[in-house]
């Protein structure tokens, strides 16, 4: 209520920040992520330029190989293709699930807003895997939904969900659903309830007065909740290799392929880089628009 | 108990944000055991000083004292000096008791926890004392945060605007409240407001702020029927301020011509004595009076009179009526008239003359702006 | 000034409809966020039904063949099950204390203090959370065998490798908790005679509490279930989910699943402790 108030400020005097001690606080934990992601981030980058000739046991020569780059991405476009259109399609069905179930807590749930929090995450203090094991047990082939479908003809007699790109798809919007969900319900708790009764007030309808004012005013939500959900999509390997066939494989399961079966390390390393560079630039996208303040 | 030496000084005070002064060469001191207040707009530097006198500010230049004793330098926390702030900052997971003992705790002192409950009894929350600051009205926890203060015995006392989150009748009762408690304890208070009327209605003497600077301190009354400034004059009340030149200085009273009409001011409110000058008048100390045959006649002698006014507005407001009264050379002059009932209130259109006893307009220079102080009422 | 006619009628608002229509398209919105939670608690319910499946073959499977509690009563039964819930548990544990205690530190610093180079940290905070897994686990990888760590891959990489990406996620719940903090509380602590260190210790430190310890059950969760990270750093040394990766070719004991649910089941009693203390608390 003090607010209301207004403080004797033009310029309101921010509290003491002590100069120095800033960066001793910061150093630890930013000495941490120097060495162990952005050191191996530039190693990483090292090693994707060494010859593609050399080999684990023999050790690899440095060439400058920027080649790499290219042979990675002509290897391998239909993985590229495949892992952003499942991770996209994913996304995509995270945002129409997300966005009721952000709605409801946010402006319907009252008394059981806290609860319905807790319910949102609450399916994430299983292992990831087990969950994942499990929808393949869910989808499999008699198991109740297959034969579900089945019987309503929406599969063929002997048609299969899992080992297809539908379980695939199924098991990333599952896992990465309260990435969505969660900052879309922040971005909507701030919206002010007033502002949509004003809407109301000026004669709009309830459907338009979603569309005209809550929508808009969600957007920082839905981009960051599209971001955090679209990026780990694009590299994620488990819901291909455990409800999938080499037929569903994506980006992340070829890199892991490449590391730690083929050994083929600069193949290896450029593929990551490729990947972790889609990423930076969506990142940077999102700077431009919001500034660097609400990252972290 | 007191020391009559344990006066505050602020000598050259000055403090800069990059290269906004914030408080500009300030300089003052507050006697010990009176009640202080620094009155002036938002952003005018009130705050600012304050905090520099509890140390939570580092000024640029300039020095703090507390009778003879530099505190310039010194943390808040070797400071004899507590705070009520605005938001009043109890602290959320502590007790009301354990809010109002926490600077006896800090300190050591010795039986924390009667005079604890004592200080809890003065402020009336004896009661409250387990629960915690969110379980309390506005009103409520304005008073531990008095309380909490209080009870370190500072040599100065500094309070940030402190009724400002309380409704109206709240306020006004806690006027009083502190008043009287800084009567009977007898510490320097040195209360920070925007607030006029509870500056004039508290403080011994009031020390009015703008831009940085102080424009005018004395008592009051002082200050209210002896403005030196516009500022003062239009931040106080409400002043009329009307052009005039200054013809005579011979005599006790000055006087100017305004508009072709002749008034004069006594010395001791004249604060120029040549050239163009603003002839100040409170719309309470006019008299309007409808305008007889004789249309610059005084209805009462030794009266200043300003004849051939027309009221253009009438607004009634229960104790009084205002009126708008439009002189000749075009200014509307603000009338205001207590409902005594001992003459009908004037209508718009009516032809009247203004009158006021000698002694209570005052003149100021005319190079000051007409407008500086003035506050709208969405301000207030 | 007098005002005009007013030509405008305002349009009439819609008549409601009665009942089950009305109540359909009022609570529509609340029908499919409880549906859309329902779709996620499926697969808990399976893994819990699951637990007490005896199943036919050696690998447990999506077929209910026959009741047991055995399952329960006999957790520790497949071979490395027990151990690598242990080595997780300590994994995590470790990686929790250094990660809580490294984030804490650059959250009062990003807070509370002013320093060139702001943006930068802010970005360098922020890409491990945005970096893919498999980048993150196989660049260290590559790190340590270039180093020469190959041979001593294990609990002490592994630990490394989870202090990293949890780091980021300690400091952004810790920030968030410290920003809503009044700095106006602690001058008013100094003003009342709390030097520095008292007022730390007395003032910011409780008020930060509950986002030092969510930052910390963060961390926890994050770290004990990760697996794609563990994977590529972890040598010889096998944590729980890469047992329950492993037992994909080994065979699923179902005591997974009863591993699954317990594992449930005590994060939603903490959290819903949590929620417990705060309510009775009600702290600001």
């Amino acid at each position: 209520m003090s607010d209301l108030v207004a403080d004797d400020v033009a310029v309101e005097p921010k509290p003491r920040r002590r100069r120095g001690k800033g960066w001793l606080l910061l150093l630890p934990g930013m000495l941490w992520l120097l060495v162990f992601f952005i050191v191996p981030t530039v190693q990483l980058f090292i090693t994707s330029l060494y010859d593609p000739n050399g080999s684990y046991e023999f050790g690899y020569a440095m060439t400058w190989h920027f080649q790499n780059y290219a042979t990675a991405v002509t290897d391998n476009v239909d993985l590229f293709v495949r892992s952003f259109t499942y991770a996209g399609i994913a996304t995509v069905i995270c945002l129409l699930l997300g966005y009721p179930l952000a709605y409801a807590i946010a402006f319907k749930s009252g008394r059981w807003r806290n609860v319905m929090l807790v319910l949102v995450i609450a399916p994430f203090f299983t292992s990831f895997l087990l969950r994942t094991l499990a929808w393949s047990a869910i989808l499999s082939d008699r198991g109740v939904v297959t034969s579900l479908l089945q019987t309503v003809a929406i599969l063929p007699d002997d048609g299969r969900l899992l080992a297809t790109p539908v379980a695939v798809i199924a098991g990333l919007v599952y896992n990465f659903l309260p990435f969505m969900t969660l900052p879309l319900y922040a971005s909507l708790d701030k919206v002010d309830p007033r502002l949509i009764e004003a809407a109301g007030d000026l004669y709009s309808s309830p459907f338009t007065g979603f569309r005209k004012v809550t929508v808009p005013l969600s957007m920082p939500g839905v981009v960051s909740g599209t971001l955090l959900t679209f990026i780990p999509a694009c590299g994620d390997y488990i819901n291909a290799e455990l409800l999938g066939t080499t037929q569903q494989y994506m980006i992340g399961n070829r890199i892991q392929a490449a590391f730690l079966k083929e050994r083929d390390y600069p193949a290896a390393a450029s593929l990551s880089l490729i990947l972790m560079a889609i990423v930076l630039v969506m990142v940077i996208v999102y700077i431009r628009r919001a500034g660097t303040e609400e990252l972290v | 108990m007191a020391d009559a030496a344990r006066d505050l000084t602020l000598t050259n005070v000055t403090k800069r944000f990059g290269d906004f002064v914030a408080v500009d060469d300030l300089s003052l001191q507050v006697p010990q055991g009176s009640f202080f207040a620094l009155l002036g707009p938002s952003g005018c530097g009130k705050t600012t000083t304050l905090r520099i006198v509890a140390g939570l500010e580092a000024p640029t230049a300039g020095t703090v004292a507390i009778g003879g004793d530099d505190i310039t330098g010194l943390r808040p926390y070797k400071r004899p000096v507590n705070t009520v702030f605005q938001s009043y900052a109890l602290f959320p997971h502590l007790t009301i008791f354990e809010n109002v003992a926490f600077g006896l705790r800090r300190r050591g002192a010795a039986h924390i926890t009667e005079k604890t409950e004592r200080m809890l009894d003065l402020v009336e929350l004896r009661d409250y004392a387990n629960r915690k600051p969110a379980q309390l009205s506005g009103g409520q926890q304005q008073r531990v945060a008095l309380g909490r203060a209080l009870i370190n015995e500072p040599g100065v006392l500094l309070l940030d605007e402190p009724l400002g989150a309380l409704d109206l009748k709240l306020r006004r009762q806690m006027q009083i409240e502190l008043k009287r408690i800084q009567t009977e304890i007898g510490i320097t208070f040195v209360h920070v407001t925007h607030d006029q009327e509870e500056a004039m209605t508290m403080a011994d003497t009031i020390a009015v702020m703008n831009a940085g600077h102080i424009e005018q301190m004395g008592p009051p009354a002082e200050l209210y029927e002896s403005p030196r400034t516009t500022f003062v004059a239009n931040f106080l009340g409400q002043s009329n301020l009307i052009e005039a030149v200054v013809v005579d200085t011979s005599g006790s009273d000055v006087v100017v011509d305004c508009h072709g009409q002749k008034v004069g001011v006594v010395g001791d409110r004249s604060h120029t004595d040549q050239g163009q000058a603003w002839l100040g008048i409170r719309p309470e100390k006019i008299v309007v009076n409808p305008a007889g045959d004789d249309a610059t006649a005084a209805s009462v002698s030794g009266h200043n009179v300003l004849g051939g006014g027309v009221v253009t507005d009438v607004s009634f407001v229960g104790v009084s009526t205002q009126y708008l009264v439009r002189m000749p050379w075009g200014q509307e002059v603000m009338v205001f008239e207590q409902n005594t009932g001992r003459r009908a209130p004037l209508r718009n259109g009516d032809q009247v003359n203004l009158e006021w006893s000698a002694d209570h307009a005052f003149l100021l220079d005319a190079d000051q702006d007409a407008q500086a102080g003035v506050v709208f009422e969405d301000d207030r | 000034m007098a005002l005009r006619e007013n030509t405008l009628t305002a349009p009439t608002a819609p008549v409601p409809r009665s009942t089950p229509g009305r109540w359909l398209a009022d609570n529509v919105v609340m029908i499919v966020g409880v549906a859309v939670l329902i779709y996620t608690f499926v697969p808990i319910g399976y893994i819990f039904a699951l637990s007490f499946n005896e199943p036919a073959g050696k690998s447990a499977t999506a077929q209910f063949d026959s009741f047991t509690t055995d399952n329960w009563t006999s957790i520790c039964e497949p071979d490395g099950l027990c151990s690598s819930l242990q080595t997780s548990v300590l994994i995590s544990l470790v990686a929790t204390v250094i990660a809580t205690l490294l984030g804490t530190l650059m959250a009062f610093a990003l807070v509370r203090h002013t320093f060139r180079g702001r943006g930068v940290s802010n970005i360098v905070i922020f890409l491990p959370m945005a970096t893919p897994e498999v980048v993150m686990g196989s660049s260290l990888l590559a790190m340590f065998i270039a180093i020469g760590f190959n041979g001593v891959l294990g609990f002490l990489t592994i630990v490394i490798a989870h202090v990293m990406f949890c780091l980021s996620f300690v400091v952004v719940t810790v920030k968030a908790r410290l920003a809503g903090l009044d700095s106006r509380l602690e001058q008013a602590a100094m003003d009342l005679y709390a030097n520095e260190w008292q007022t730390f210790r007395l003032i910011t430190l409780p008020l930060a509490l509950p986002g030092i310890v969510a930052g910390a059950l963060l961390a926890f969760s994050l770290s004990f279930d990760d697996f794609v990270v563990t994977n590529f750093t972890s040598g010889s040394t096998e944590t729980f989910p890469l047992f329950v990766y492993g037992s994909k070719q080994r065979g699923f004991p179902p005591q997974l699943f009863v591993i699954g649910t317990i594992m449930f089941l005590v994060s939603l009693s903490i959290v819903l402790l949590g929620e417990a203390v705060r309510r009775r608390r009600r702290v600001t």
